[in-house]
C-alpha cells in the first residue's frame, strides 16, 4: 500500500494512505482521546472531542474521520485544540445528569474521565435549560436513562447496524434530539431482543442492566431459602477484567471462592448444563436426520437469538432446538432432581444465575420454564452485577484463592466451557454427535474450523457416510444473512450455531464494558475466547457425554436424552412475536 | 412511556391503504426511497400516524424508529391530522411582543391540545407559525382562511365560538 509522510507534533511518521489522523497518531504514540467513535460501527465524526489542527485547514477538524494526506501537518496538543475540547465537554455537561456519585458507571465512565483528563473545573460554566426525561424501565433487561445520554449515537448504530434491529435512535431535532423508541413507546414494547450490546457500547451510565445485587443478598441473608448458584462459561473469563486484570484472564478459581464467601449455599457451574444441552440437542439433531425432520437444527442457548427469531423469523421457529437454554436446564434440573436428591423444598430454592448476558433476565420469565412449578431461574445477574456484590462486601477479589465447584452440578467438561465463544456449541455438539453416529472415538476433539470471532463460518464435515453442513453466526445481522439464505434455499445446512452477540457469550451485554479507547484497538472477543479454548484444552475430560455426573443423571432421573421426562423438565415452546405494533 | 397515538382515532380506508402500498411498491427499491414514499404517504392521509408508519416499515424492511425519527425531525411531517378548521398562532418577533405567547397559551387551554395537535373531534387543530406577513395587526391569529388582527385573550373565546 502507498505510504505517505505526515507530522505530527512535530514528529514525521509515514503511513499507509487512508489512514485517519486518530489511527496515525496512534503510529506516533499519541491518543486522541475520542467519544462517538466506535471503530466501524459509529464514525460519524460528531461529538467534536477528537478535533485537531491541520496547517492549512479553515477549522478543526474530526481526527477520527479525517484521511490523512502526504506532508499534512497536524497538532494534536495545541492549547487551541485543547481549550476546544474542554468547551465541548463542558457544553456536553450543561445539559447531563451529573448526580456522577449515585451513578452506576461512576468510576469508568468514558465522559467521566475525559472531564479528568482535560481538566474540565466547573460543570457548570453553561447554566441554562436543561431536558428532563422520564426513565425507561419498561422492558425486563435494562434501563434508559436520557437524562444521561450525550447523543453519542453508539447504541443505536449498534442496535441497526451490528444487530440489524433498529429499535433505538435519534429523535426530534435541536436541543431536544433525544435516542429513544418510535412513538414514545418503552423499550418493552418494541422489538428489542435484550441483547444488551447497547450497554457495552455505551460511554455513560445512560443505559445498564436492572440490578437485581440487592434481591440476590436478601435471599442470601434469608433463613429460609437455600441459594444456589450457577455461572455461566463466559462469566470467568471477563470477571478479573472488573478488579483490573489483563482482557482474557480466567478467574475460575477466584469466582468460585468469591460466591462462596458471598454466602451461597451452593456454587454450581453452568457448564455442567451446558453438557446436558449438548446431550439433549444432539439427539435431537440426530433424530431429525433420521427422521427427515426439519433441518438445519438451529441452536437454541441465546435468548438474544430466540428472541430475534420469534419477532424477525416467526415462520421459521420449527428450526430451532426445543431445548431450553443450559441456564434454564441447570435451574429446572436443580428444581426437580437435585431438590428430591437432598430433599429440598423447590419452593425454598432461590436459583441465582450469573450470565455474560442480559436477554437472560428476560428469559427467566419466559412462559414454559418452570419445570417443578416454580420458575427454572428466580434471578439472573449479569458479570457486572457479579463484580459489584463483590466490591460491596470488601472481598479482596485478586487475594482470594482458587477454589473448586461443588458437586455434583459443578463438574463439566471442555466442551462446556466453550460455550462462551462463538463455534463453541457447535464444536461440542460436533464431539457428541459425531461419535454417537460414527461409534468410533474422536483421534482429536477439536473442530478448528468453526473457531474464531468470525461473523460467519461455515463448514462441511464427512459423518458415518453423510455429509454434515454446518454454519456459525454470531451478531444478530449475520443471522439475517443465513436465515435469508435458507429461507431462499441457496444453502442446504444440517446444524446452524446462532450466537445473539458478536463473538458469542464472551462478548454479551452483561459483561464488562471496556472503554472505546480498547475496543477500538483490541479484539476483546478473541482474547476472552482464548481463555475458554485454553481451558477446554487443558481438561481431562472434553466430552460432554463422558462427564459422569451427566451419566449419573441420566442412569438415577432422566433414563435417556431425548425421553419423555426429558422433554417435560429440559424443553420449551417458541411464540410468533410481530416487529411493530401495527 | 407507551405508545404515542394521534389524539384522533385513525380512520384510512382501504383505498388509501392500496394505494400506499402501491406507491411503495413502484419506489422500495430506488435508492434514499423513504423520505419521497413518507412524503407521498403524508399526501394520501394527511398525517403521518403509526399505522401508516408501521405499513411504510412492514413493507420497507425499515425500522420504524428510523421512519419516526425522519418524521419528527423534519417540519413538514406531521403525526397528527389536520382540524376541519386549522388555526395557525403567529408567534413571530412582532406579534409575541404584542402577546401572541398568552394567546397561544390561552388556545392550548381551551382546546386542550398542544402544537402541532388535533382536538379528538376532528375539529381544530393548532398550529404556530412564523411571520404570516401582517405585522401590521399583531397579534395575528388564522383560522383556515380567515384572518384575526389585534386580538386580545379575551377574544380568543369568541372567535373559536364561530366555528362551533
Amino acid at each position: 500500500m502507498e505510504k505517505v509522510k505526515v507530522k505530527i507534533n512535530g514528529i514525521s511518521v509515514e503511513v499507509p494512505q487512508g489512514t485517519t489522523i486518530l489511527e496515525a497518531a496512534r503510529l506516533a504514540h499519541i491518543e486522541i482521546p475520542t467519544l462517538c467513535f466506535l471503530k466501524e460501527i459509529n464514525e460519524i465524526g460528531a461529538c467534536r472531542i477528537c478535533v485537531v489542527e491541520v496547517k492549512g485547514a479553515r477549522s478543526l477538524v474530526a481526527s477520527c474521520v479525517y484521511p490523512v494526506s502526504d506532508g499534512m501537518e497536524i497538532r494534536t496538543d495545541s492549547p487551541k485544540v485543547l481549550a476546544s475540547r474542554r468547551q465541548t465537554l463542558e457544553l456536553i455537561l450543561s445539559d447531563h445528569d451529573r448526580k456522577c456519585l449515585s451513578c452506576v458507571r461512576s468510576g469508568n465512565c468514558e465522559l467521566q474521565k475525559l472531564c479528568y483528563d482535560l481538566k474540565v473545573e466547573d460543570e457548570t460554566t453553561y447554566e441554562g435549560e436543561r431536558n428532563h426525561y422520564e426513565i425507561d424501565n419498561s422492558s425486563a433487561h435494562m434501563v434508559r436513562d436520557n437524562n444521561k445520554c450525550i447523543l453519542c449515537r453508539r447504541c443505536s448504530a449498534v442496535c441497526e447496524h451490528v444487530q440489524g434491529i433498529g429499535v433505538i435512535g435519534a429523535n426530534e431535532r435541536g436541543f431536544t434530539t433525544n435516542i429513544s423508541c418510535a412513538f414514545d413507546m418503552g423499550l418493552g414494547e418494541t422489538s428489542c431482543v435484550s441483547c444488551g450490546q447497547c450497554i457495552v457500547a455505551c460511554p455513560t451510565g445512560a443505559l445498564y442492566e436492572k440490578d437485581y445485587t440487592d434481591e440476590v443478598f436478601e435471599a442470601i441473608n434469608d433463613p429460609d431459602k437455600y441459594v444456589i448458584v450457577q455461572t455461566a462459561p463466559a462469566v470467568r473469563a471477563a470477571l478479573g477484567e472488573a478488579f483490573g486484570l489483563p482482557i482474557g484472564t480466567n478467574v475460575q478459581g477466584k469466582m468460585v471462592a468469591a460466591l462462596r464467601r458471598l454466602g451461597f449455599d451452593k456454587v454450581f457451574d453452568t457448564d455442567f448444563a451446558a453438557d446436558l444441552t449438548i446431550m439433549e440437542e444432539a439427539t435431537e439433531f440426530i433424530d431429525r436426520v433420521k427422521h427427515n425432520g426439519v433441518l438445519p437444527l438451529i441452536t437454541s442457548c441465546s435468548p438474544g437469538w430466540i428472541k430475534y427469531c420469534e419477532h424477525y423469523y416467526p415462520d421459521m421457529l420449527d428450526n430451532l432446538s426445543s431445548c431450553k437454554s443450559p441456564q434454564q436446564m441447570f435451574g429446572a434440573i436443580t428444581k426437580t432432581y437435585y431438590a428430591k436428591k437432598m430433599g429440598l423444598d423447590p419452593k425454598k430454592i432461590v436459583m441465582v444465575s450469573v450470565m455474560p448476558c442480559t436477554a437472560k433476565k428476560f428469559e427467566i420469565g419466559r412462559d414454559d420454564q418452570n419445570a417443578a412449578d416454580v420458575p427454572d431461574v428466580d434471578i439472573s445477574i449479569t458479570t457486572r452485577e457479579l463484580a459489584r456484590m463483590i466490591e460491596r462486601v470488601g472481598l479482596n477479589f485478586l487475594s482470594l484463592p482458587d477454589e473448586e465447584f461443588d458437586d455434583p452440578l459443578g463438574r463439566s467438561t471442555g466442551a462446556a466451557v466453550i460455550f462462551g465463544a462463538t463455534g463453541g456449541v457447535m464444536e461440542a455438539a460436533l464431539r457428541t454427535a459425531v461419535e454417537t453416529l460414527s461409534g468410533e472415538e474422536l483421534p482429536n476433539p477439536e473442530f478448528v474450523e468453526v473457531r474464531g470471532t468470525q461473523g460467519i463460518k461455515k463448514a462441511t464435515y464427512h459423518v458415518a457416510g453423510m455429509d454434515v453442513n454446518v454454519a456459525v453466526v454470531s451478531g444478530l445481522n449475520n443471522a439475517k444473512t443465513i436465515l435469508d439464505e435458507i429461507k431462499t434455499g441457496k444453502s442446504n445446512y444440517h446444524l446452524v450455531e446462532i450466537m445473539g452477540c458478536p463473538g458469542g457469550c464472551v462478548n454479551g451485554g452483561g459483561q464488562p464494558q471496556q472503554p472505546a479507547s480498547i475496543r477500538n484497538n483490541t479484539d476483546i472477543r478473541a482474547l476472552r475466547a482464548k481463555a475458554l479454548y485454553d481451558q477446554d484444552a487443558s481438561m481431562p475430560i472434553r466430552k460432554s457425554h463422558e462427564n459422569p455426573s451427566i451419566k449419573m443423571l441420566y442412569d438415577d432421573f432422566l433414563k435417556a436424552p431425548g425421553s419423555h421426562k426429558a422433554h417435560e423438565i429440559l424443553h420449551t415452546t417458541y411464540v410468533k412475536r410481530a416487529i411493530n405494533p401495527f | 412511556m407507551g405508545v404515542k397515538t394521534s389524539s384522533v382515532a385513525f380512520t384510512g380506508t382501504k383505498e388509501q391503504y392500496k394505494k400506499l402500498l402501491g406507491i411503495i411498491a413502484e419506489h422500495k427499491d430506488d435508492k434514499g426511497a423513504l423520505m419521497p414514499i413518507m412524503q407521498k404517504a403524508q399526501d394520501i392521509y394527511g398525517y403521518l400516524p403509526i399505522e401508516v408508519q408501521s405499513i411504510i416499515s412492514n413493507e420497507m424492511n425499515i425500522p420504524l424508529e428510523k421512519i419516526y425519527g425522519i418524521a419528527t425531525f423534519y417540519s413538514q411531517f406531521s403525526l397528527n391530522p389536520k382540524g376541519k378548521y386549522v388555526i395557525s398562532i403567529c408567534l413571530g418577533t412582532a406579534c409575541y411582543v404584542k402577546g401572541a405567547g398568552d394567546i397561544y397559551n390561552k388556545l392550548k387551554e381551551l382546546l386542550n391540545i398542544s402544537d402541532g395537535e388535533c382536538t379528538p373531534d376532528g375539529k381544530f387543530s393548532l398550529d404556530s407559525c412564523r411571520c404570516i406577513g401582517a405585522c401590521g395587526l399583531a397579534p395575528v391569529m388564522m383560522i383556515n382562511d380567515d384572518v384575526y388582527g389585534k386580538i386580545t385573550v379575551d377574544d380568543v373565546e369568541g372567535i373559536l365560538a364561530k366555528y362551533e
